[in-house]
């Protein structure tokens, strides 16, 4: 078995459109929700999200590349163009050949399906633009990923809705650890913040109308966001020898299945994914510092989630700090472990644990130090990140410092 | 038209719950019917659609969603001042 380490990071998000900007948002612990601004947002009971602010997709992809990327393919390009910067990597040749991109996601081109549904059932058009399907295809994002780094090894699209990003680097890290693959690009994108879009979680009534308050007593439900995140997992031989900085090591991964309902969690499958991250990564429990929650905001999540941490620490669980950076940056469904993944990398490079901001009143089912409005300095050595979707799949990484 | 509407709600509880309507009394309750948090979306989905009226209910916390829907009784009442408020 191989190590494997983290020698590239990129994003896009509601908190900024790099690395540096997205960590020092944390830092502050800014808030990126606000009103949604989209077509026909009149029309929907819930009018907030976390939208990418101030970015303009013609200032960076030229008309025929527009004509093929749909908003969450241009999320991943964007990211996986910093985190590949920031590896030094290049690949050709057998290295090309040995690496690949696992990108989650959940609603794939759902901005280029909305729009072309509404073109051809409201407007009544009968005519679509040719690329519609290699638009909106859920792998479209890691094809040009692919495409773009000459990355010719193993690479798909995972779909399991909020813990798409966290399985996607599941896979990354275990192609890798296992020698089949020297690097990886992985991680995970989001743009479902259209009017189909909203209006399908809408449906459901677990959507807050005013903010995303993660184990507060007053919490009232989740916040979309979109957004993207993309790392470099790379054989931590491989990075050693060419001399890359190395951002952390992934220790341990492990994914369960609740078996039970398609939308409340189950505290037992949370439990078991922790628990089975760190006997993957052979981590004894008293050294994790920091948990980045799944943290929705929904009652349902906060409670069976700090449940779970309760049950898999016992009293370890009153020393570890946990918090949840969708308090900031929404819910970005099937990217949303990736952009999480930042504030892992944070802590432990950086010693500095994002808050859980609009934290109001304490939860006594959420008893446990959830970092409230401000951000901490802490050493930590270890550190989770939670994925827990809809459909009872649960996916955990683990993390260190090298 | 209460009767009207205390039918139809019935109906619909009913029909969520996988029983007949006159299984289903005024003092029933969605626990006492078997009904969880999503079959609790379900059923209201189906009353806003029926009366073609929207209803205050957020899922995360029932009971702090302005719509009572602690029984069959104070659902048929909310709806009904639900709908003179919007249909009035």
């Amino acid at each position: 078995m191989r190590r494997v380490v983290i020698t590239g990071a990129g994003t896009i998000n509601p908190l900024g459109q790099s690395v540096p900007q997205t960590l020092a948002a944390m830092r502050e612990g800014r808030c990126g929700i606000g009103p949604l601004q989209f077509r026909d947002v009149e029309r929907l009971a819930v009018k907030i999200g976390a939208q990418v602010q101030g970015y303009d997709p013609e200032a960076v992809f030229n008309r025929q590349q527009l004509a093929l990327y749909d908003r969450f393919t241009q999320f991943a390009l964007i990211a996986a163009r910093e985190a590949l910067a920031l590896s030094g990597l290049e690949f050709t040749g057998a290295l090309a050949d040995r690496s690949g991109v696992v990108l989650g996601t959940s609603g794939g081109g759902l901005t280029t399906q909305d729009e072309n549904y509404r073109a051809v059932y409201e407007e009544g058009k009968n005519r679509v633009h040719p690329f519609v399907v290699p638009k909106l295809m859920n792998n479209a994002a890691a094809s040009h990923v692919s495409m773009e780094f000459n990355l010719r090894g193993p690479s798909f699209t995972v779909a399991t809705a909020c813990a798409s990003s966290n399985h996607a680097m599941g896979q990354a890290f275990q192609m890798v650890r296992s020698g089949l693959c020297t690097a990886m690009v992985t991680g995970g994108t989001e743009a479902m913040l259209c009017f189909g879009g909203v209006k399908a979680w809408e449906g459901l009534r677990v959507m807050s109308k005013d903010a995303c308050r993660p184990f507060s007593a007053t919490r009232n439900g989740m916040v979309q966001g979109e957004g993207g995140g993309v790392f470099v997992f790379e054989d931590y031989e491989h990075a050693k020898a060419r001399g890359a900085e190395i951002l952390a090591e992934v220790l341990g991964f492990a994914m369960t299945s609740d078996a039970a309902d398609i939308v409340m969690p189950s505290k037992q499958g949370a439990a078991r994914a922790i628990a089975g991250a760190l006997k993957d990564g052979g981590i004894a429990k008293e050294r994790v510092g920091y948990i980045n929650a799944h943290g929705t905001g929904t009652a349902a999540n906060d409670k069976t989630e700090c449940a779970a941490v309760a049950d898999v620490f016992g009293r370890h669980a009153d020393r570890l700090m946990i918090s949840s950076t969708k308090s900031m940056h929404g819910h970005l469904i099937g990217g949303t472990g990736a952009v999480e993944l930042l504030a892992c990398i944070m802590a432990l490079r950086d010693g500095v644990i994002a808050p859980t901001i609009g934290y109001e009143e304490p939860d006594p089912e959420c008893a446990l130090d959830v970092v409230p409005n401000e951000a901490r300095e802490a050493s930590v050595d270890v550190v989770l990140s939670n994925a827990f979707a809809f459909g009872g799949l649960n996916a955990v990484l683990a993390l260190g410092r090298v | 038209m209460t009767m009207d509407v205390r039918r139809k709600v019935i109906e619909i509880i009913a029909e969520q719950a996988m029983l007949e309507p006159s299984d289903v009394t005024l003092e029933s309750t969605p626990e006492s019917l078997g009904i969880d948090s999503l079959g609790l979306v379900e059923a209201i989905f189906a009353i806003e659609e029926a009366f073609d009226i929207s209803i205050p209910f957020n899922a995360n916390d029932p009971t702090e969603s302005d719509f009572d829907i602690s029984s069959v009784a104070s659902i048929v009442a909310g709806i009904e001042k639900l709908i003179a408020e919007q249909k009035g």
